[in-house]
């Protein structure tokens, strides 16, 4: 078969991979969701996390389709479709496939026409990237154990120690928005759009508790980020980015 | 109780069985695909590959394993880790949810919420993608836009301004000396944007060590 970056058997393999995941998604939301309901949640808070969930993912996910279409210049279609859907991220897919590229010479405008090259990238992205999966694959379990060993022990600390590795998480990406600040104003660009969004979310705090109005509660996220999303492009034309 | 450990034990099973044969279909795209077109990838280049990006991949992707499998729980570890996009999309959306329902990260309720909000954030993105590319020509032009730029280069300040907030007002005392620590660190070298996956662990760990402090001394 001659081979083509957007042959239709590729988007058919790549298709095959994505349904097997998406069941799986669907299996483990099902189970969950059975669960919770002998928990004693509510299908009402259910209900509310899952559309909270789908539209607070809209905006990411849009960010992840044109990570699709830079991709897909070098690589056609159906690799990159698999590689962000499933397992990857932009950030790790695009320097693996440069990797190989920078190697041979390749441009990353163009598409690969050499089959070997074509497949040699896939591996690279595909053995580049296990690290993570085996480790959960191996040690989830037994991670999960220690944690609730120490909550038997210490109820309290093990709460904290929760809330101190989302602290940590969230403090790396708040002190990165300042990276480019000694670039002069354009490097506050990602500042003001943080300091707006934080704002947003304060303002629908401020409206769920005086004025009583908690259906905002699940859209505070995805409002708060989408109209910091919107601020940025006149701020961005006004300051000059 | 005896319900509760069989979910638990269950979801270990079925994370592990699924994520065994993710990894085996996502190692099949590129195996299927030599046997299919007849031509075997190029191993010098391979191995060249891997050199270049493998030592920081396999770092960072042990180091996330190890600070988000804990937070997203295990039917969520084993299901965000197999549709990633975890720091930019699942863990986020896991932490929102599990805010809202009222729940606790480590309890069994965390675990099941932080498991939908997964699922339907994963399966949101696979139809987000799908269609998407079956639009791609009407989309690529809005999408790519100048206009719209700015909004997309500013996803990630967008979503921790909103988050940010949220565990600040949460517990306030804790926040201080990470949020310090980073603002220093990248001030100091603002390069360190392009790693700030290896820069989590290190923030995670003075974040514990310095909670671990203030709760010796009553302050939390």
């Amino acid at each position: 078969m001659p081979f083509s970056v957007n042959s239709p058997i590729l988007f058919i393999l790549a298709g095959i991979v994505i349904a097997y995941v998406l069941g799986q998604s669907i299996f483990f939301l099902v189970k969950a969701w059975r669960r919770a309901i002998e928990l004693g949640i509510e299908k009402k808070v259910l209900r509310k996390i899952a559309s909270g969930s789908a539209l607070f993912t809209v905006a990411p996910a849009v960010a992840v389709l044109l990570g699709l279409i830079s991709l897909s210049r070098f690589l056609g279609l159906p690799l990159p479709w698999l590689r962000l859907s499933v397992l990857g991220a932009l950030t790790y897919e695009l320097p693996a496939a440069a990797s190989v590229a920078t190697i041979i010479d390749l441009p990353l405008d163009q598409p690969v026409t050499d089959a070997s090259t074509y497949l040699s990238i896939a591996y690279v992205m595909t053995l580049g990237i296990l690290a993570g999966i085996l480790i959960i694959l191996f040690f989830q379990k037994r991670m999960q154990q220690s944690l609730q060993k120490l909550k038997k022990k210490d109820n309290r600390w093990s709460a904290l120690l929760m809330d101190a590795l989302f602290m940590g998480m969230i403090a790396t990406f708040l002190g990165m928005v300042f990276a480019d600040i000694r670039s002069g104003l354009r490097g506050w660009i990602p500042v003001f759009v943080m300091l707006f969004s934080a704002s947003v979310m304060l303002l629908i705090g401020i409206l769920i508790r005086k004025c009583k109005i908690a259906w905002l509660e699940n859209y505070a996220m995805p409002l708060s980020m989408l109209s910091a999303m919107a601020f940025a492009v006149p701020l961005t034309n006004w300051i000059g980015g | 109780m005896q319900k509760r450990s069989m979910y638990n034990e269950k979801i270990h099973v079925w994370g592990r069985i699924s994520l065994a044969f993710a990894i085996i279909s996502f190692a099949s795209y590129p195996v299927l695909a030599s046997i299919i077109f007849g031509v075997w990838p190029n191993g010098r280049l391979i191995i060249q590959g891997l050199l270049a990006v493998a030592p920081v991949y396999w770092t960072v992707g042990a180091i996330e394993a190890f600070t988000f499998g804990p937070m997203l729980g295990s039917g969520g570890a084993y299901l965000g880790f197999v549709t990633g996009n975890l720091t930019a999309m699942k863990v986020p959306a896991a932490l929102r949810a599990m805010q809202i329902a009222d729940v606790e990260p480590n309890t069994e309720e965390g675990e099941v919420i932080s498991t939908i909000a997964i699922a339907v954030s994963s399966i949101v993105t696979t139809l987000i993608l799908f269609f998407g590319m079956l639009l791609l020509n009407m989309l690529s032009p809005l999408l790519e836009s100048e206009l719209l730029a700015p909004a997309f280069a500013n996803i990630l300040p967008a979503l921790f301004g909103a988050l940010g907030i949220v565990f600040l007002a949460k517990n306030w005392r804790i926040a201080i000396a990470p949020i310090v620590l980073m603002l220093t660190v990248f001030l100091i070298q603002p390069s360190l944007a392009s790693m700030v996956s290896i820069l989590i662990p290190i923030s995670a760990a003075f974040t514990i060590g310095v909670t671990r402090l203030l709760y010796k001394k009553h302050l939390v």
